[in-house]
């Protein structure tokens, strides 16, 4: 796959340092840590505002931290003269609402940050489009419209849009949570094919048996502190009550 | 050319300003009730009443008024008819608004949901019966905020009776200037007390509609 | 009752009748085209963070949507004057008729700018867009799409109002009918043709629009629907 990290293999991917961050009086991180590595899936996992959220958009630098560090690919996000564009360029971002742009057809959402932002040709971004596309098979939606797709389909085609870019880190952020339930498999499906083939993610979701399935490492966030973490062994055998009490839940 | 503004020249703006006040007060009952009958019209049971209306409403929404205060000041003397030009003005406000009003308040009418129709139909109310008491209470919070927005308009149409020669406030600002030149501090002034007059119901306008929720773009017709 | 009607009187005038209704119809272009580079200029300057930005452009939009048109024509036909600025009728009238225009498809591309969801321009920020390419492929032109119903309509009703301009001798089409009723005596007739060819203009510029949308609007071309 397309893994030109310059980092070296010691320095993680994405690492976040004693990261905090406030809305008015409401404390939603306190204190987070957690680092990915290359090749690595980290998914996170917590109530609704715990803060799991929170933490994978102040990685995008979509939510400005108050203090603490977090560098991603060598990028400083924490730094305020960070380079947001190029941030932007090494990490993709999924959303819960796919958010394809209604309208431009399939292909002109793939190819608009390629050639806009890279300056790849147009033929170029065309034919890698195709492969993004084949790649979360959809080969064949090239042409249709955003509206003209389900939901899955609609999800798998923003999956694309961002693996078009080439990103060495992918988040993904409650991704299936807006589909029909028989809709999300196949989203996932994409996703576990990425990881098998070494794309580093880090994606929060409520699908535990997905997370069980995929992580490489888990991290349960609680009242905005990481609570629990460690391989996807955690879930099945979680060390503290909170834990339990949440797959106990959650499944 | 003579003098400079003075306290009698703001004493005849002002009588201009009442009248355009007055003009306005003329259009918007003079177009309300015409703009009631065409909305009723617009959702006639009768085909033929549909397609009249209709085609009035394109008709007039495709004319300017200062043609058909053109027409009905210096067209309807041709005919043999004399009119004067505040029976002129005010018959084209009229007509003018009354399309509109009319356009404005079938919309509202049928923004009325359609659930609300089916259960008066199912009451057996005759037609009228159902209209007066369920329908209309409803549509017109529905027109309120566009009824008032189009008030905007109409003040400013009233600026146009000054081409028959009715001394309104842009008229009495032209007889002015005609004395004293100076008309780019007259306009201004002018200017300055349609502003009053317009703004605040603007504001009551926007207000409306806020607090009926979706934002409805009302356009300008001057 | 006198109805002794003659028509024929009126359209032996056909050439000047045509002439007006093209100067009226140039008039229109004119003040759509410019009034659309204000309005999409004047709604990124009322969303500007920067508060004397946005200020200014409210209260042009304010100015212009509270006073009336025949107000306007008459303060620039007399500004410029009193700036010892002197330009044709018909450059007076169409500057009058944009500065007008441009403050109705402020408001009416404003809408459209709100109507655009948060989360598009989050893509966007996330596919590493730059402010500018945002506002021009994810931003202006879907918001263009959606509100151009009521862009279109507000420029045929801009159309029409261009007959006001006949009030400083602009030769469009309603001072055609001024000087011929005057020349004829025959003002019932004169008006009655040239509302006529208002409401031909008017349906000429909405099929024209309804032909511009498909053009550059492709996904309304291949699916027919509003955004």
């Amino acid at each position: 796959m397309h893994q030109t990290l310059n980092a070296t293999p010691q320095s993680p991917v994405v690492s976040l340092k004693n990261v905090h961050k406030s809305f008015g009086p409401l404390k939603v991180l306190d204190g987070v840590s957690f680092a990915v590595d290359r090749g690595e899936v980290l998914v996170l996992i917590g109530r609704s505002g715990s803060g799991k959220s929170t933490a994978l958009r102040c990685i995008d630098r979509f939510e400005k931290i108050d203090s603490g560090e977090i560098v991603v690919c060598d990028h400083r996000v924490s730094d305020p003269k960070l380079d947001l564009r190029a941030l932007r360029q090494d990490v993709g971002i999924v959303f819960q609402s796919y958010n394809l742009f209604p309208h431009l057809t399939i292909e002109e959402n793939i190819t608009l940050a390629p050639c806009s932002v890279k300056g790849v040709s147009k033929a170029q971004a065309k034919e890698q489009a195709r492969q993004v596309l084949a790649q979360v098979g959809l080969e064949d939606k090239l042409h249709q419209y955003p509206e003209q797709l389900s939901g899955g389909q609609q999800q798998r085609a923003a999956i694309a849009r961002s693996l078009a870019m080439q990103p060495k880190v992918m988040l993904f952020d409650e991704v299936t949570s807006a589909l029909d339930p028989e809709l999300t498999g196949e989203v996932l499906k994409v996703i576990e094919a990425l990881a098998a083939d070494g794309m580093t993610m880090v994606m929060v979701t409520h699908e535990m048996g997905f997370a069980r399935g995929i992580a490489n490492r888990v991290v349960f966030m609680h009242r905005g502190k990481v609570h629990e973490t460690g391989p996807a062994a955690i879930l099945t055998s979680p060390a503290t009550p909170e834990l339990a009490q949440f797959v106990g839940t959650g499944l | 050319m003579g003098g400079s503004l003075n306290a009698n020249h703001l004493m005849f703006l002002g009588y201009g300003a009442l009248w355009t006040i007055g003009l306005s007060l003329i259009g918007l009952l003079g177009g309300g009730i015409a703009g009631f009958i065409i909305a009723l019209c617009r959702i006639s049971p009768s085909r033929i009443v549909r397609l009249l209306s209709a085609g009035y409403v394109q008709i007039i929404q495709g004319t300017p008024l200062l043609v058909i205060m053109f027409l009905t000041y210096f067209g309807l003397p041709t005919l043999g008819i004399t009119v004067s030009p505040l029976t002129a003005a005010g018959a084209s406000l009229t007509i003018y608004v009354g399309a509109y009003l009319g356009e404005i308040w079938r919309g509202s009418i049928e923004s009325v949901p359609k659930p609300q129709w089916e259960a008066a139909e199912g009451l057996a109310l005759s037609r009228s019966q159902r209209m007066v008491k369920v329908i209309l209470p409803q549509a017109v919070r529905i027109a309120t905020p566009p009824t008032v927005g189009f008030m905007v308009q109409i003040i400013k149409n009233t600026s146009l009776a000054s081409v028959v020669g009715f001394v309104e406030l842009a008229r009495s600002g032209q007889i002015i200037n005609n004395s004293l030149f100076e008309p780019f501090l007259i306009y201004t002034i002018i200017a300055v007390i349609y502003f009053a007059l317009c703004y605040p119901i603007s504001r009551i306008s926007r207000r409306l509609e806020m607090r009926s929720g979706p934002a409805r773009l009302s356009l300008g017709t001057a | 009752m006198n109805l002794n009607l003659d028509f024929a009187t009126i359209l032996e005038r056909w050439p000047a009748f045509l002439d007006g209704a093209l100067l009226t119809l140039q008039l229109a272009f004119i003040a759509t085209l410019l009034g659309t580079v204000i309005g999409v200029l004047g709604a990124i300057g009322r969303r500007s963070h920067h508060p004397v930005v946005s200020r200014i452009c409210g209260i042009y939009v304010e100015a212009i949507r509270n006073t009336p048109l025949l107000v306007q024509i008459f303060l620039v036909y007399f500004g410029l004057a009193s700036l010892g600025l002197k330009f044709s009728a018909f450059a007076v009238a169409a500057a009058a008729l944009t500065i007008n225009v441009g403050a109705y498809t402020t408001e009416i591309i404003r809408a459209g700018f709100d109507s655009i969801p948060r989360g598009q321009i989050e893509a966007a920020e996330g596919l590493a867009l730059s402010r500018a390419q945002i506002y021009w492929h994810v931003v202006m032109w879907p918001a263009i799409e959606k509100v151009y119903p009521s862009l279109t309509s507000q420029f045929v009703l801009l159309m029409l109002a261009s007959s006001v301009t006949s009030q400083i001798s602009a030769e469009e089409l309603t001072a055609v009918a001024n000087y011929v009723q005057s020349d004829t005596y025959r003002a019932f007739e004169t008006y009655i043709l040239v509302a006529l060819v208002y409401i031909v203009l008017s349906l000429v510029m909405r099929a024209g629009f309804w032909l511009l949308g498909l053009v550059i609007f492709p996904r309304r071309r291949r699916l027919g629907t509003p955004l």
